[in-house]
């Protein structure tokens, strides 16, 4: 009988020292909440740039990320303290609409277009960015579309409407998903897709996948730093998403953004401007 | 326990009166304006074929189910409604030690915490089962089992027992052993009420006997005379062994209850 | 890989956090639901055939809904809003609850109903009232009720949609083991994700483990 009371006594106490830590999370160091996007922070940046900005403020960044459309959904409700996104048109409708304070550039890099080592559509000879997804379009290689209101969707539907051409039909599938998900699906189905340069430096899954096409000025991806308007949200951690805002668009922030490689390799390109 | 009703207090000292109780379900009436009155000094032993609604009468009688036309009286003692107990056929125990289970009766009874655990153990010592205090009761034999339900029972003190069928399921040792603890019961002012389909032991335990047939009470005689000879030839031919079959349709009809009327 | 191996601690606090989240979660489930499958169980009233149906169809509710829910609901724009606890290991622990919840409280009414059926008679002649045999029936069925807390950990353990909404995945503060999980493959580190979710198994079977033996040492000292 004991040892039945020793362990029902045991199994509390198990638990409680479980689940007690967690009231410890609460702020003790002060902290923003930065919405950003999937790729970004896939891409390892904001390993590479937050505890520069922590060491420097004493705040820590707390980033959630998702796809695009639902950044600017959050900076809509208010629920983050400043955003970080590649969407220069919703980021002015945000700033225009009153829920942001301002729009400043931060960086930007590019979009490349991915596709298997074989190229069947033989998009590496194309010398336009639209040319490429013509040559798609006719031999109707597969093609993953990322589907989900995301930057790099948003982008891939512009470009499609350069090429005045409407994707659909078998060869075309939109997966709406998120980017590493959908460079895993197009290298399993040897299709082509539109992807950031920063999650495809960063993405280890490969297999016979190669960039195909980049350098074509529209495939320009630039980001934008919008801290969320206190007048219209009262409980925004105004001042400390400022001094974040203002460090990213410093020299030192700018130069810790042109700092970051992977295999030598630079993902962003900062925009020096202040 | 008790379905009582606005009526006064049972009359002529009986510990519970039944009147004219129906059970109807779906049409069909399981009792039949059964009458009865349960007094003190005696064990009243019920006897009929089966489905006659001794069960559901004993049910009605405790207060487990409400009657569909009639009222039960129970008595009071001292004000407080008279402590009742009820063994069933096959005992019901929860998943804990024997002990155990006394002490929950104990504990829902009011019985003072400090207290429980020793009135556990002398009613387990009153029926013999202190060896197996300790033992899950759900794996005991059927016959310690039933001797446990006697025990829990008597950790209550109750001035009416309710017994049915007790040992119909036990070997003639656990039955003897069974019959013991009754008597232990009445030796100590417990009204026993007790249904049996086996006549040697109606005979052995009964000092009046209630015969039921067919939802009704036929007889309610002393033991004595009901074995040598019984009022009412329906009763006999149950005591000849043989199959009693209901000739009235089971509808409501001016009633004979009591008096021969076969 | 060599993360694991070095016990790093990064892996740790994700571990420690999935336990948090879904132990306190599954505790104030059963909280909850353990009385309240009792009280359908033992009482009758109007529309207790709905609520039954109700209960059992939504222990099938998928976690990204229960998420979603739980999203707008503690989101700023929401009713809940003012408590700021989006993006909180709070507001993973309210969404897991909400999920594990119907699951114990449907299982447990059907088990209390069960016993009730066979101790009814008995109970009552006793002397005890259906709210009074509450305790004693979730303590008679208590093997089976460890089984249903169980699946309810299971459950809870095992789901990402939930808590990926409301708690946005912030690394060291809203990461656990499935979002980790999720993170890593959608990275294309499958190798990484497949390691995490080895560990995830052996967590789990450990719990269960541990309360299988549990279960055998206390029947056993019954005897």
């Amino acid at each position: 009988m004991s040892l039945t009371r020793l362990l029902s006594a045991a199994l509390p106490l198990l638990l409680a020292a479980a689940i007690v830590p967690t009231a410890q999370v609460a702020a003790d160091a002060p902290f923003i909440t930065l919405a950003s996007t999937t790729s970004t922070e896939q891409s390892g940046l904001f390993r590479h740039l937050i505890p520069h900005f922590t060491e420097r403020t004493g705040i820590e960044v707390r980033v959630v990320a998702v796809g695009t459309g639902q950044a600017f959904t959050i900076g809509r409700r208010g629920d983050a303290d400043v955003l970080l996104v590649h969407h220069r048109e919703g980021e002015e409708a945000l700033v225009a609409n009153g829920f942001g304070t301002e729009r400043r550039d931060v960086m930007h890099n590019d979009f490349i277009l991915i596709g298997p080592r074989s190229d069947p559509a033989d998009v590496a000879a194309a010398a336009t960015i639209a040319e490429a997804l013509k040559r798609i379009f006719e031999a109707q290689a597969p093609f993953a579309s990322r589907g989900d209101d995301s930057g790099t969707h948003r982008k891939e539907l512009e470009l499609w409407k350069e090429t005045g051409l409407s994707p659909g039909g078998r060869w075309y599938r939109e997966l709406g998903s998120g980017m590493g998900a959908t460079l895993n699906t197009a290298a399993a189905m040897d299709a082509y897709t539109l992807a950031d340069r920063g999650t495809w430096l960063s993405f280890r899954n490969r297999q016979e996948m190669e960039a195909l096409f980049e350098g074509d000025p529209l495939l320009f991806n630039p980001y934008g730093s919008i801290p969320l308007n206190p007048d219209r949200f009262p409980w925004v951690k105004a001042d400390l998403a400022w001094q974040w805002h203002e460090w990213i668009t410093s020299t030192e922030g700018q130069e810790l953004i042109g700092s970051y490689l992977i295999d030598d390799v630079p993902l962003f390109f900062p925009s020096l401007e202040r | 326990m008790s379905v009582t009703t606005m009526s006064p207090d049972p009359v002529d000292g009986a510990l519970v009166e039944l009147n004219e109780i129906s059970f109807v379900r779906s049409g069909n009436a399981y009792l039949d304006r059964a009458s009865l009155a349960l007094r003190p000094d005696g064990r009243t032993i019920i006897v009929g074929p089966n489905g006659s609604g001794k069960s559901l009468l004993m049910r009605i009688a405790h207060g487990l189910l409400k009657p569909t036309r009639g009222h039960v009286t129970t008595g009071r003692r001292n004000g407080c409604p008279l402590r009742q107990a009820m063994v069933f056929q096959r005992p019901v125990m929860l998943r804990r030690s024997a002990q155990a289970n006394v002490i929950h009766a104990l504990t829902l009874a009011g019985t003072p915490r400090r207290r429980r655990r020793e009135h556990a153990e002398r009613a387990l010592a009153s029926f013999g089962l202190s060896q197996v205090a300790d033992r899950p009761a759900r794996i005991l034999s059927g016959g310690e089992q039933q001797r446990l339900a006697l025990a829990r029972a008597w950790a209550l003190r109750p001035e009416i027992l309710f017994l049915d069928e007790p040992s119909s399921a036990l070997d003639p040792a656990a039955t003897k052993a069974v019959e013991e603890g009754i008597n232990t019961f009445h030796e100590h002012g417990t009204k026993i009420v007790l249904i049996t389909h086996d006549l040697g032991q109606a005979r052995r335990l009964a000092d009046d006997v209630v015969f039921m047939c067919c939802g009704r009470i036929i007889e309610h005689t002393p033991a004595s005379r009901f074995f040598s000879s019984p009022v009412t030839e329906a009763a006999a031919g149950f005591l000849r062994g043989e199959l009693i079959l209901d000739t009235d349709p089971p509808v409501e009809q001016p009633g004979k209850q009591g008096g021969p009327s076969f | 890989m060599s993360l694991i191996a070095t016990g790093d601690p990064t892996l740790f606090s994700i571990v420690q956090l999935s336990l948090q989240v879904s132990l306190t979660a599954v505790l104030l489930a059963s909280l909850i639901a353990l009385p309240l499958g009792a009280l359908i169980a033992l009482f009758r009233f109007p529309g207790r055939g709905v609520v039954i149906t109700l209960l059992n169809a939504l222990m099938g509710l998928p976690p990204v809904v229960a998420g979603l829910i739980v999203y707008l609901s503690l989101s700023r724009a929401g009713p809940l809003g003012q408590f700021g606890l989006l993006f909180t290991p709070t507001a993973m622990v309210i969404a897991q609850t909400l999920l594990v919840l119907p699951i114990i409280a449907a299982l447990t009414r059907q088990a209390i109903e069960n016993l009730w059926e066979e101790y009814r008679e008995q109970l009552r002649s006793l002397g005890s009232g259906r709210i009074r045999a509450i305790p004693t029936l979730l303590w008679d069925a208590r093997i089976t009720l460890t089984t249903v807390v169980l699946a309810g950990f299971g459950r809870a353990s095992a789901e990402v949609g939930a808590v990926l909404i409301v708690g946005g995945n912030i690394e060291g503060v809203t990461r656990v083991m499935t979002t980790a999980i999720a993170l890593e493959t959608s990275r294309g580190d499958l190798p990484l994700a497949l390691a995490l979710g080895l560990i995830l198994l052996v967590l789990v079977a450990l719990i269960n483990g541990t309360a299988y033996l549990l279960g055998e040492i206390t029947s056993r000292n019954m005897q």
